[in-house]
């Protein structure tokens, strides 16, 4: 009788999130996945076009370029991001003088509006005077006249070769949220791990090759995949930084060609193909990641 | 332990030794780091405070000065045709930006949506984690996960019929769309929530409920009062996704009087692209607020995205 009452008053409380659950995410994934067999250009309903819309995209330019740029973007910026932060978190973990203020200055900027952090970067990364390239014209000239070369700073916006390793190096500024996962998993490793490594006469390599990773390998499998599924699903950076058209298009990404689909050319049903495409593409990368670092991501211990 | 074993003299010099190489190492590490990741705030301030006169081209210089003295040395510099090191701090850009796009109305949009979402983030939130934690039934598990699971699903795939949802409301080109979902629970903060909630202890609920409270009164009575520290999380968190949000607001917000600041700093970027100096102040005001509220909820900040990663 108490069990019953319990299990209603349950489902009350949760209603708010069934109903919205149905609302936003049950019916919409139907519907989208309905649609994306679909002619629709929502002012009319949708009319069945079978499998139209998927064989279309498979000759889309403009479709296989976004997905070969967020491919390689997520490829290089994922792993690249995590090795920055896991840098930071080792650096703060010495706990050394100074160290919360490191911690905030590192942190600031993944909390900083994307659009406005976008703007800023246009900025630093413009080719003839942004700070990146005065950085590094000096550095060049040194290396021409040692080399007998030509170097010139790149058009980071400009030239098509750039964009991304541009966009690349923009997004290793926005770590702070991993760094301070990874600092707090690094504080929660067993002390008594390395007082017996040291017994043993460990390096420090060692110690964190054997110890340090395996012990934090949770933390850092599950920024791994929200890396992945979020760098997927980037979207307003390349936004920013080229309104009217990346060169050659190799700013344009996935999610964004998408997006211009569905509500500038109201090709509604096209872009619920891609958003399933894009679906299946997330499911299979982390069904593969799950898979090959099973071995490697070490639960159980200290967590 | 480890000090108890008997070393000789020189190997713990050598330790010694190693331990200041590693501390002289990690400073000079973390001051290089600390400057590149901070140059660019720098340069962001910078660039909105000076006029565009003091730059040679559109390099900015970075020591702030009196006018006079900015007007002298650079005018100077100019004669040797070196580039400007000094500036005169000016509000000019800022003058200009606000008269050019109206930045007040963008911050009230967007205060507006920040707040009413932060509320319906809390409240809808706290209650379904309530009935995800406290509340013991058949299913529930089963339910929480299926919900966890959800949340890897890109939005995207939802994007286009819950637009055509608001379309058929009538409510596109309203904050609608903007707000009302956090009405509905938000599955992260929901998460959130139930972490806390799993904490408190039951005798304090039984007990509550001995004296004949009903699950509303318990709720509202005894465990959101001892749940401040993740109200203040959620609150937070939502906040700051509505403050940075840009995607929403570009779907469903059309009129200009409706904007909010994302919407309105990317609408400056295109149209006055080339105002570097008016854009970069836009940019300012829109991030300083952030960083204040920053300093202001630093451990709310850290533990939240700490609890974010148990799910690990």
């Amino acid at each position: 009788m108490k069990a019953n009452r319990e299990r209603i008053a349950g489902l009350l409380f949760i209603a708010p999130f069934l109903a919205g659950f149905g609302i936003f995410t049950i019916y919409p994934v139907l519907a989208s996945l309905y649609y994306s067999f679909c002619k629709y250009d929502i002012l009319s309903p949708p009319t069945f076009a079978g499998m139209s819309n998927y064989r279309a995209l498979l000759t889309d330019e403009l479709f296989l370029q976004g997905l070969w740029n967020t491919m390689s973007f997520t490829f290089a910026s994922v792993p690249l991001c995590m090795l920055v932060a896991l840098v930071l978190a080792f650096l703060l973990n010495l706990k050394l003088r100074g160290q919360a203020l490191y911690r905030t200055i590192f942190f600031l900027p993944s909390i900083v509006p994307v659009i406005a952090s976008s703007v800023l970067w246009l900025w630093l990364l413009n080719g003839d005077c942004g700070l990146i390239n005065q950085a590094l014209r000096p550095l060049l000239v040194k290396l021409n006249f040692l080399l007998g070369t030509h170097l010139e700073p790149p058009g980071w916006l400009t030239h098509p070769a750039c964009a991304k390793p541009a966009l690349i190096l923009m997004s290793t500024w926005g770590v702070g949220g991993s760094m301070i996962l990874y600092l707090a998993a690094l504080g929660d490793v067993p002390k008594q791990l390395y007082e017996a490594a040291d017994i043993d006469g460990a390096t420090t390599w060692r110690k964190t090759w054997h110890i340090t990773i395996p012990m934090i390998s949770p933390v850092l499998f599950f920024t791994l995949i929200m890396g992945l599924i979020g760098s997927f699903q980037y979207f307003s950076q390349p936004m920013v930084m080229w309104p009217n058209g990346s060169p050659g298009d190799s700013g344009l990404f996935y999610a964004q060609y998408l997006f211009q689909n569905a509500f500038n050319y109201l090709r509604m049903g096209y872009a619920s193909a891609q958003a399933w495409i894009l679906f299946v593409v997330i499911v299979v990368t982390t069904m593969l990641v799950f898979r090959s670092t099973r071995r490697f991501v070490h639960y159980g211990g200290g967590a | 332990m480890a000090r108890s074993i008997p070393t000789t003299p020189g190997l713990a010099c050598r330790t010694r030794r190693i331990k200041l190489t590693k501390t002289l190492a990690g400073h000079a590490a973390l001051i290089a780091l600390g400057c590149v990741f901070f140059t660019p705030f720098a340069w962001l301030v910078t660039t909105s405070l000076q006029p565009d006169k003091d730059r040679s081209q559109i390099t900015p210089a970075f020591i702030p000065v009196p006018k006079s003295v900015a007007d002298h040395l650079n005018q100077a510099a100019d004669r040797r045709n070196e580039p400007h090191r000094v500036y005169s701090p000016t509000l000019e850009h800022y003058r200009k930006g606000l008269t050019r796009v109206p930045v007040l109305a963008f911050l009230r949009n967007t205060l507006l949506i920040c707040v009413l979402s932060m509320i319906g983030a809390v409240l809808s939130s706290s209650l379904v984690a309530y009935g995800f934690s406290i509340l013991r039934w058949r299913g529930r598990d089963a339910i929480f996960f299926a919900m966890l699971a959800t949340m890897m699903l890109p939005g995207q795939v939802t994007m286009v019929p819950v637009f055509a949802i608001w379309r058929q409301l009538n409510l596109v080109n309203t904050l609608g769309p903007l707000v009302i979902p956090s009405f509905f629970g938000v599955p992260f903060f929901i998460f959130l929530f139930r972490q806390f909630f799993l904490t408190i202890p039951r005798e304090l609920v039984e007990a509550a409920r001995m004296d004949g409270a009903g699950e509303l009164r318990i709720w509202l009575r005894l465990v959101m009062p001892l749940s401040l520290p993740v109200i203040a999380t959620v609150g937070l968190f939502s906040f700051l996704g509505a403050w940075n949000d840009f995607l929403g607001p570009l779907i469903y917000l059309a009129d200009e009087d409706q904007y909010t600041l994302s919407l309105g700093l990317a609408m400056f970027r295109t149209q006055y692209g080339s105002e570097y100096g008016q854009m970069l102040a836009v940019a300012t005001l829109m991030v300083v607020p952030i960083i204040i509220l920053f300093f202001f909820t630093q451990k709310t900040f850290i533990q939240g995205i700490k609890t974010s990663g148990l799910k690990g």
